[in-house]
């Protein structure tokens, strides 16, 4: 499903600010693998999904998506692939625009957007169906502009956004990191639902160890632009926090205080 | 009829000629959030070429105008090109066209600054000829025919897959991106269609007023913001996107019944540039002073 091989990224090369995000990764994902990404701030784990999702050009290495090669595509060539989730709620919808008509244009994408009308009346039902599952009462809001909602309901929005044209991958970049715990959780159980019921290939960024745990079947352990430590199944399951942070400490030579993922 | 009733009629039927250019400044200024400075050079263009192909060419008044939205299109992609391609930002990519079109527009009529039409057909003399009415009769019907035309046009156009990415684009480029569309190719077509409007309004108000001038365009920009502004002002709370289109045309109108009142009522027209940016600066100020009054008065110390 998904393919890297040699993934390279350095931010400013050349110049006193140089930043090797990504010194390397390999990485193979198979279908329907859910894998939860965790590492300190600047281990370069937004950077592997941003370079997934064509953001930025890599330096080096090979990007293998669904059999296609698209290590040189533009990122609005890889949308057909991906569905994306971003911390910013902010980020993933049109604040002026409907929520129907959100989800029209989620609805089209990686296809050709003609001039045929942007929402058809099929469509509308449907939208009002799967927003019915959200269970957030948004279907009787359909003609509401986006941004009336709440971080937490843009989340979610988004989150079914990324799944309507059900993409081959799912890529989540901390997507509750900017909410309240009450409503992360609600997020959260939302995804895990969406990934379930669609049988999503996705990742998933975190900055909680316990979700990273609990969720998915393969986690990655990233540190300095690497993969450090890569576990699936049982070996997974069996996984407890200690673990990971004494994992964490060998990797960055017992130094990780000052870190986010001591707070999880 | 009084000689202040005629000049009201005038002005509306001027407002409803540059209602036209009001809706291209829309599409930049108002959906895809740019200011777009190519608007003064593409208005002078509009009329530059109509006047030129139709006193030179011998063209149909009609075709003329076809070939002046075409020559906006154009002078559209040139910012388009220089913003989306080369990243140059939007505003100084706009004013290098424009600047540009100074001179292009003096080469396209020969190096004179100022082409009269007296003697040629106009789509608008057509149809004096044709019914009897007034001139500024003809004109407001033309006007509205074209505004309404291009209102029921722009709306469909905005409610297609296309023109929703288009809309997307000005609201959130990381979204529409992630969604797959290409904003280079959005933006560019956004500006073509804004500009291809500005110089057709161009050579509609060139073949009403008889003269194509190399100076028609300077300061289309800030009627063209004032126009929205007052629409905006007026028509705000209506909602829905043809309305908001209408706003902008009834806005042009009104900005040019103001225009003619202070005129009539002795104020040098020199000085009208000045009155325009006034009203722009004040529309812009005012929002945000209130917010900051509001916000201010709202603090109670200690609380209630």
């Amino acid at each position: 499903m998904l393919k890297l091989t040699g993934v390279q990224k350095t931010f400013n090369k050349g110049t006193i600010n140089e930043k090797k995000a990504l010194t390397g990764i390999d990485l193979h994902l198979k279908e329907g693998d859910f894998v939860t990404i965790i590492g300190g701030n600047g281990a370069g784990k937004s950077t592997m999904l941003n370079m997934i999702a064509g953001v930025y050009p890599i330096d080096a290495g090979r990007i293998i998506l669904d059999g296609e090669d698209v290590s040189r595509a533009p990122e609005h060539k890889r949308a057909k692939f991906l569905g994306r989730v971003f911390q910013d709620p902010m980020k993933g919808t049109a604040a002026t625009m409907e929520i129907q008509e959100n989800l029209a244009l989620a609805y089209r994408r990686g296809q050709k957007r003609g001039l045929r009308w942007g929402i058809t009346k099929a469509e509308r039902q449907r939208y009002y169906e799967e927003l019915k599952t959200l269970g957030l009462g948004l279907e009787e809001r359909m003609t509401s502009k986006v941004g009336l909602l709440s971080g937490g309901q843009r989340q979610a929005l988004t989150l079914l956004m990324a799944s309507l044209q059900k993409p081959k991958l799912l890529l989540l970049d901390e997507h509750t990191a900017a909410l309240d715990p009450k409503t992360a959780a609600k997020v959260l159980e939302l995804t895990e639902e969406i990934i379930r019921e669609h049988h999503l290939t996705a990742m998933m960024v975190t900055h909680n160890m316990k979700d990273a745990i609990r969720l998915g079947n393969r986690l990655i352990m990233m540190h300095e632009g690497r993969i450090i430590y890569n576990v699936s199944g049982e070996e997974k399951q069996k996984l407890k926090v200690e673990d990971l942070l004494e994992k964490f400490g060998q990797a960055s030579g017992g130094e990780f205080a000052n870190d986010r993922m001591m707070l999880a | 009829m009084s000689g202040f009733l005629l000049s009201m009629q005038g002005a509306v039927s001027q407002g409803v000629l540059w209602g036209i250019m009001v809706l291209g400044v829309y599409i930049t200024y108002k959906i895809l959030n740019i200011a777009d400075l190519t608007v003064d050079g593409s208005f002078a263009l509009g009329g530059c070429v109509c006047a030129t192909l139709i006193v030179e060419g011998g063209w149909n008044p009609l075709a003329a105008l076809v070939i002046s939205l075409a020559a906006g299109l154009l002078a559209g992609a040139v910012t388009g090109f220089l913003h989306t391609v080369f990243e140059i930002p939007a505003i100084l990519a706009g004013i290098l066209t424009q600047i540009s079109l100074w001179s292009i527009n003096l080469r396209i009529m020969g190096g004179k600054s100022n082409v009269p039409l007296l003697k040629s057909d106009t789509i608008f003399s057509w149809l004096v000829d044709a019914t009897g009415l007034s001139q500024s009769m003809v004109s407001l019907i033309i006007g509205i025919v074209f505004a309404v035309a291009l209102i029921i046009f722009l709306y469909w156009f905005f409610g297609t897959e296309l023109g929703a990415a288009l809309r997307a684009t000005g609201d959130n480029e990381d979204m529409i991106r992630a969604l797959g569309v290409n904003i280079k190719k959005t933006k560019m077509l956004a500006l073509m269609i804004s500009n291809g409007l500005v110089a057709l309004s161009g050579g509609l108000v060139c073949e009403s007023q008889k003269y194509g001038d190399i100076n028609n365009g300077t300061g289309a920009i800030v009627i063209g913001l004032a126009a929205i502004v007052i629409g905006d002002v007026l028509l705000g709370r209506l909602r829905s996107f043809g309305s908001k289109l209408t706003s902008a045309v009834v806005g042009s109108v009104v900005y040019f019944l103001i225009r003619a009142i202070v005129l009539q009522m002795g104020m040098d027209a020199n000085d009208m540039k000045l009155l325009s940016a006034i009203i722009v600066a004040l529309a812009l100020c005012v929002p945000v002073a209130v917010d900051k009054w509001k916000l201010r008065r709202s603090y109670a110390e200690g609380g209630k």
